[in-house]
Order: structure tokens, then sequence, then C-alpha cells
């Protein structure tokens, strides 16, 4: 139906006289189902709403049913379940902070699991919307992580360090600080977690976006002639094909972000060499 | 002053293009790299794939700011 929408309405297509209907940022904005004020705050619940809080379920739902009553030789979900700790614990966590990392696997699993889940509604039939792809929810993630490893690494290295050792790297020329501190300052504190949430939103939005065009193409090239039917079977292909592309792109920005964070919190643990 | 060259359209796009050749010499040289790197020392494959993904994610950044720079401030 949206596909539809998007692409001008039923008669729109190649031979109609009208141009093609590219889909823009709009294809991100969705009506409000439900609204309601809590004191002088807005509340608009709309389908990312629903799809954010629907994933949250799944993804609770699906852990404590897999360790609910776990046994010593893993079966069935609790298999699924074990594997993908494993993987946060000696793939990401392990890797980048050592034992110490064993702590922040739970935080760093939660993260994992969640985006994985939220960008994986992306090409869910129904759904269709990766929700990291509204820019409100990388930005809430990235916040997360950064209002955890500055503050731990305050807390681990004290105040004066941790920004010392963040702004005067070691083993360079004394020159060279006037120009690396600030570099330094900037590229950690400020655009760091800029970047960071800007990573994920933007991969999810480009791939919607593409899945999007060559989905409307699909139904706008589609009139009474050679070319036009051509292309709109080229078109579905394509459309197939990134949908393929997609899912590898998901789990890996999912991926991105939690390695990310797992450095972040590894670089406060302790001061670099 | 008169104008020498005058561009209409879509500048975003073209924008884009030039902000993603700087990240497409930088990940072509990482994975390059990498996998040589893998090739060179199979055993060490776990390590070189996470350092190789982590330059991948900064080089990557720069294009996707690229890209939504337009979305952001506009036509």
């Amino acid at each position: 139906m949206s596909v539809i929408r998007a692409s001008g309405g039923l008669d729109c297509h190649l031979m109609s006289g009208c141009g093609f209907p590219a889909p823009g940022a709009e294809i991100f904005q969705f009506d409000a189902l439900l609204s309601f004020h809590v004191g002088p705050v807005a509340f608009e619940v709309s389908k990312v709403t629903v799809l954010l809080a629907l994933t949250c379920v799944l993804i609770i739902g699906f852990f404590t049913y897999a360790f609910r009553r776990p046994k010593l030789v893993p079966r069935g979900a609790q298999n699924v379940g074990e594997m993908g700790y494993l993987f946060i614990r000696d793939g990401i966590a392990r890797e980048a902070m050592g034992k110490e990392g064993d702590r922040f696997v739970p935080f760093l699993f939660t993260f994992f699991f969640m985006i994985w889940m939220l960008n994986f509604m992306g090409i869910v039939p129904g759904a269709q919307i990766p929700v990291t792809s509204i820019f409100a929810i990388p930005v809430a993630f990235a916040l997360i992580v950064y209002l955890t490893w500055v503050p731990l690494g305050v807390y681990r290295q004290g105040f004066i360090p941790f920004f010392k050792n963040m702004m005067f790297p070691p083993g360079v020329p004394k020159a060279m600080y006037v120009l690396l501190a600030p570099i330094e300052f900037i590229s950690n504190i400020i655009v760091r977690p800029f970047t960071h949430s800007v990573r994920l939103f933007a991969n999810m939005f480009a791939g919607h976006l593409l899945i999007a065009s060559f989905s409307v193409a699909t139904f706008y090239l589609i009139s009474a002639s050679v070319i036009g039917i051509l292309g709109s079977v080229a078109s579905f292909a394509v459309t197939v094909a990134l949908t393929g592309f997609e899912v590898l792109i998901q789990a890996l920005q999912a991926y991105i972000f939690t390695l990310l964070a797992a450095v972040y919190i590894s670089g406060a643990l302790h001061a670099e060499h | 002053m008169s104008l020498l060259a005058e561009l209409t359209g879509s500048i975003g796009s073209l924008g884009y293009g030039l902000a993603a050749i700087g990240p497409g010499i930088g990940i072509g040289i990482i994975f390059g790299q990498g996998v040589q790197a893998i090739a060179r020392q199979p055993e060490a494959y776990g390590i070189i794939r996470q350092n190789m993904l982590l330059g991948f994610a900064l080089a990557e950044a720069l294009a996707l700011i690229g890209f939504v720079v337009p979305f952001v401030f506009g036509p």
C-alpha cells in the first residue's frame, strides 16, 4: 500500500505523463496512531514506536524463554542464546578489553541484539521500516554509550589524567601538541558520539531509501511497452537482490556499533599506550 | 564577476559524489591490506577482521555524512 502511495497513486505509470516519483525523506515520516499529553510534554505513538516496543518484547521474551531452565547440555533455544552470548563475549568484549570485558558483556549483548532486531524490521513484511533509520533512536543509543565511557574514564583514570591521556598521547614531538591536543579533544569528545550515531542511522536510511526507490520503480514502469515491462522486471530483481544485501548490512552495522562501543569503553578503562 | 559555469538541479547528489571519493579509496585500501594480512597469517584472522571492520567503519562514516548532509540542510 505504501509503495502505491509513495509512487504517486495507482494511475502514475511510465506513459501516463507523470514523472518518476522518486521517494525522499518523507517515507520515514509516519502518521500518529495515538497522541496524548503528560503535563506539558506531548507524546505521539506511530508505527515506529509500536515496532520499537514489539522488538523489546520479542527480545526479552526470546531470551527469557531460552534461559528459563538452563541445562548443562544446552538444547534448542538455549543453544541459540548461548551462541549469541559467546559471540559477544569472545568476539567483541574479550577481543577489545581482555578478561575485564566480561563485566560489559550484558551491556554489549543488549545493544547488539536490540540494534540487529531493530534493523531487521526493515525487511519484515508489514513492518518494512528499519527503526534505526529514525535519527532519534541511534542518537539515544550513542548517547547511552557516551554517558557510559566518559564517566567511566573519569572514574577509572581520574579527571585530569583521563583528559591528559586523551589529548597528549606520548611519543610525539613536543611542538606537535599545539596542533594535536585540540584535534584529539574535538575528535574524541564531540565528533565521536556524532559519527557513532550517524553511521548506524545513515546506513539504514540509505539502504531503505534504495529499496524504496527500486520498489517504486517496479510499480512505475508497469506500462504497455516493452521497455516498461523489462525495466519493471529488472527493478524487481534488483529489489530482491538489495533486500538480501540489506540483511548482511543490518547484521554488520549492529556488529560495528557494538564493537565501537567496546573499543570506546576499553579506551576509558586503560590509557592508550 | 561573470559566471563561468553554473550548476542547477540536485547539488546534493554532486556533493555526495565528491564525498564518496576519499572513503572509497580508503575502504579499498583497508580491505585490500586486510585480505593480504589474512593470506599471510591466517591464524590471526580474528584480530585482523576486527581491526579491518573498525577501520572500515571509520572511513565509511565520512561518505555517510556526505550522504546525510543534503537531507539535513535541505535542497
